[in-house]
């Protein structure tokens, strides 16, 4: 018994919609460089759950193994910006993402 | 021996390339003998192959090297072509070569650029050996066009000097003139013929009909090649301000070698000119103006080497009349003893300005006779040889020319004659204003007089034994003499002479000799009584002179005729196009471009705020806008 | 059963996730976010991708948001410090976001549902499948993602040192 005989897909693709609209909302929202950046990781959520979920309703196992290299690079991301935002932090004292207006030619 | 011929172009080559890359580090000893060197060499390969034609090897031979330019329908191998005319002009070049080279070592020993004159020397030999080696006119225009290159380098040799380096200027300027003729002539030549190698075009033109247009169009341009190159009526005037360069640049270059190109060229192509009889008087008019227009020119001058300048030019006019009367042999007959001894006068020439500490002037020289014996000794041959002295080279190769042009119209003749008379007079009016009566310099140039070191002399006295003895290969039949050059050249003149062929009797050569000679004396007298016995000097500068020896001391102001007719509306077109089509309308619409960009950017940069957030916002929208559009 | 369990999980997923974005202290946020990153690992389960459902746990969970939350308390960031947008500015973005929901949903209307290729099979999620899949057709970007992995550490290590010389 599973989700996939009772549900329809299109619930699925509501579902992924809504969370990744939140995900932009929060970035337009948000100044803080740190919660843009976990809007981001929802975004990237959502998308994720649209391919596990057309992979179970087509039996396709390929889409959840580009789920796993979305979580390879995302994990890479973070890693990568997170290093980014601490050296931003150091020269500026924040992480407000305004004050990096200054890097305006 | 002849296999070998590809060794001729390239040991100058080589010369050039170590010199010109490493002269620097090179001592000057080293470099002098390097650059003689190659060029001793490649007349040692020239002699062999020479030797071997004279025994009656294969006339003519073409040694391809490799395929040059293949394209479409056109190709073109890099060929020489080995016959007696290039061999000839092989011996001259790199043997008079040669011996300039020798010269230079001891004229240019002080001089800082002394590896750059010798680079360039060695460059101006390998351009002139392809000139006269290629079997195709596009190989003789690259050695045309090199030759001019190196003509101009060595003119403007002292880059300091403005004065210098408009000359070399100039000189580049009124060759690509003449270029643009020739390269249209072998334009003209590939389109009629389908090819432009020496022996198609030659074996196709034989069948065409004489007169034919397109034939006289196509020497027609050929000529005004040869009138840039050898400065000829009205693209003389280059060469007298080509003196600019050192002297044994004018003596290699400017006498010798180069400004014969355009001999050569009319030489080879014989068969063409023959087939044209118009282009032939065109020629033979121009070449005997030239030479009566420089002689007069000549009789004015006092800078020694403006006098030797407009002699080469009056000598290079004699060569053509030559061309258009139809004695190809002899104009290569003249073209060799010219060399020896133009090449004689200059040497001799730059070891006078040697001796004097760099002064030209012939009114400060006078009674150098005992200070510089050789050179005197020398030069007096010299004088004798280009004034046609029974005996000497000059009188056989000029006996000839006249004798054709007589054959040919009288008019010719007596104008031929009458330039003879006034080279005499001012060759014999130079000799006497340098080399006798007393010293009219300054004190301290006559203490510094002496004779130049023996790496200058050796060169004049071989080239005086050559323009003693030269002319012998080419005794006239009338005088008992058998003429080798002819038999020698025969093969590649063949098609033209058996065409032209007419002699005169033995009674009208004798005539015309003994005019030729007691015009010749008359001319001596003359020179002698006026500057030896009356001691007269040519007028100081600033002088007033009589209005037709003003003219003439002033050259006919052609130079002034050409600055004021082409240079100065040349100029004012120049300016009204710069004025109004560059700074209004180009320079507007450039200008208007950049405004335009501006003033756009300016509107547009206030968009780019920097605001991280406004940019997402800004691109969600857009998403949006681009979904909208997309999905419904 | 199943129907509402899918409509409970969705609602959580939904608001955890709002309250990530609209909650002050970014501690709480990343709290949020875990819990919302619970809620899609049980629509996971529920869609048969359990394996894929515990790696999400692990890596995200139990991977970056720790990171997060390490950088977080490092930049000593725990307080509200974020200084307040006017209102128009965050009246803009909720109406852009809005419009970007309308336009994605109004696409949903006119979707096909495209039949599946293979027959029903519950057991794709399970590691054995993704094995074979993971290390047979796509084993070539396997590897190439751990180079992307080296570079991104390799990056991290130089960004986060103090004095690059």
């Amino acid at each position: 018994m599973s989700a996939i005989q009772t549900i329809p897909i299109n619930w699925y693709l509501l579902l992924s919609v809504v969370l990744f609209t939140i995900g932009v909302l929060g970035v337009l929202f948000r100044r803080n460089a740190i919660i843009i950046f976990m809007s981001v990781e929802l975004m990237l959520n959502a998308v994720n759950l649209l391919l596990v979920a057309f992979s179970s309703y087509l039996s396709d196992s390929k889409g959840q193994v580009f789920v796993f290299f979305i979580m390879a690079v995302a994990a890479a991301e973070v890693a990568v910006g997170l290093a980014i935002l601490m050296s931003v932090y150091r020269n500026s004292k924040s992480t407000d993402i305004n004050d990096l207006s200054r890097l305006k030619g | 021996m002849i296999k070998l011929i590809w060794l001729v172009p390239l040991l100058p080559l080589i010369g050039f390339l170590i010199i010109g890359l490493f002269g620097k580090k090179l001592s000057k000893s080293l470099v002098g003998i390097i650059g003689s060197g190659v060029v001793l060499g490649a007349f040692g390969v020239s002699l062999g192959i020479f030797l071997q034609l004279a025994e009656g090897a294969e006339q003519s031979t073409t040694i391809d090297l490799f395929n040059w330019i293949s394209a479409g329908k056109l190709s073109i191998p890099f060929s020489f072509l080995v016959d007696p005319l290039s061999s000839l002009f092989l011996l001259i070049i790199t043997g008079i070569g040669f011996l300039i080279h020798l010269y230079s070592t001891g004229y240019m020993h002080d001089d800082e650029g002394f590896s750059r004159f010798f680079a360039y020397l060695n460059l101006f030999i390998f351009f002139m050996l392809l000139l006269v080696l290629g079997s195709n006119y596009l190989i003789m225009f690259v050695g045309w066009e090199g030759v001019g290159l190196c003509s101009y380098l060595l003119i403007g040799f002292w880059f300091k000097n403005t004065a210098y380096n408009n000359a070399a200027k100039k000189a580049f300027i009124m060759n690509r003139i003449g270029d643009l003729g020739f390269l249209l002539g072998i334009v003209l030549i590939y389109v009629t013929f389908g090819s432009i190698s020496y022996h198609d075009v030659f074996e196709q033109a034989k069948s065409l009909a004489t007169g034919t247009p397109v034939l006289t169009a196509i020497t027609l341009l050929l000529f005004v090649g040869a009138m840039g190159k050898s400065a000829q009526l009205p693209l003389y005037t280059w060469l007298p301000d080509a003196m600019a360069g050192p002297t044994p640049v004018s003596a290699l270059i400017h006498a010798a070698t180069m400004v014969t190109a355009g001999i050569y060229m009319i030489a080879r192509s014989n068969i063409l000119y023959t087939l044209s009889p118009d282009t032939m008087a065109v020629v033979a008019v121009i070449g005997v103006c030239t030479a009566l227009f420089a002689a007069t020119i000549g009789l004015a001058q006092n800078d020694i080497k403006k006098v030797l300048a407009y002699s080469t030019v009056s000598q290079l006019g004699y060569m053509f009349l030559a061309l258009g009367v139809g004695a190809y042999t002899g104009a290569v007959f003249h073209v060799m003893t010219h060399a020896f001894f133009k090449a004689l006068l200059f040497l001799g020439a730059g070891s006078v300005i040697h001796a004097m500490s760099g002064e030209q002037d012939i009114r400060k020289m006078g009674g150098l006779k005992k200070y510089i014996p050789i050179t005197h000794f020398t030069f007096l041959i010299g004088t004798l040889a280009i004034s046609g002295f029974p005996g000497f080279s000059g009188f056989f190769s000029k006996d000839e020319i006249l004798a054709h042009a007589y054959e040919h119209n009288k008019v010719l003749w007596l104008v031929g004659v009458l330039t003879a008379g006034m080279t005499t007079f001012y060759m014999f009016r130079l000799y006497f204003l340098t080399f006798k009566n007393t010293f009219r310099g300054t004190h301290e140039q006559e203490h510094h007089l002496h004779e130049s070191p023996k790496s200058m002399t050796i060169p004049l006295v071989v080239l005086a034994i050559l323009s003693l003895v030269g002319g012998l290969v080419g005794i006239p039949e009338v005088l008992g003499g058998h003429h080798f050059l002819e038999e020698f050249l025969a093969p590649v003149f063949d098609d033209s002479h058996f065409r032209l062929v007419h002699h005169l009797s033995h009674e009208t050569e004798y005539i015309l000799m003994g005019v030729a000679i007691s015009v010749m004396a008359l001319a001596i007298y003359f020179a002698y009584k006026t500057y030896v016995t009356d001691k007269k000097l040519p007028a100081a500068e600033g002088d007033e002179l009589q209005p037709v020896h003003k003219l003439v001391y002033r050259k006919y102001m052609i130079d002034e005729l050409y600055e004021a007719v082409i240079t100065k509306p040349l100029n004012f077109i120049g300016e009204g196009l710069h004025k109004v089509v560059d700074n209004q309308i180009v320079d507007g619409l450039v200008n208007s471009c950049g405004y335009v960009v501006n003033g756009v950017s300016g509107v547009i940069r206030k968009a780019q705020t920097g605001n991280i957030g406004f940019y997402v916002f800004v691109m969600v929208i857009s998403i949006v806008l681009i979904l909208f559009t997309q999905l419904f | 059963m199943i129907t509402y369990l899918f409509y409970f999980l969705s609602f959580l997923a939904i608001m955890f996730a709002l309250m990530v974005v609209l909650s002050k202290n970014p501690i709480h946020s990343v709290l949020y976010l875990v819990l919302t990153f619970f809620a899609i690992a049980g629509h996971y389960v529920l869609l048969n991708a359990q394996f894929l459902a515990a790696v999400h746990i692990i890596v995200y969970a139990g991977a970056i948001m720790v990171l997060f939350l390490f950088v977080i308390m490092l930049l000593n960031l725990n307080k509200e410090t974020e200084p307040h947008k006017s209102i128009w500015l965050k009246a803009s973005a909720a109406v852009a976001s809005g419009l970007l929901l309308l336009v994605l949903v109004g696409s949903l209307r006119n979707a096909e549902l495209i039949t599946a290729a293979n027959p029903y099979n519950p057991s794709i999620g399970l590691i054995e499948n993704l094995g074979q899949t993971l290390f047979h057709e796509f084993l070539l970007p396997f590897e190439v993602a751990s180079i992307l992995l080296l570079g991104a550490m390799v990056g991290a290590v130089m960004l986060g040192k103090k004095n690059i010389k």
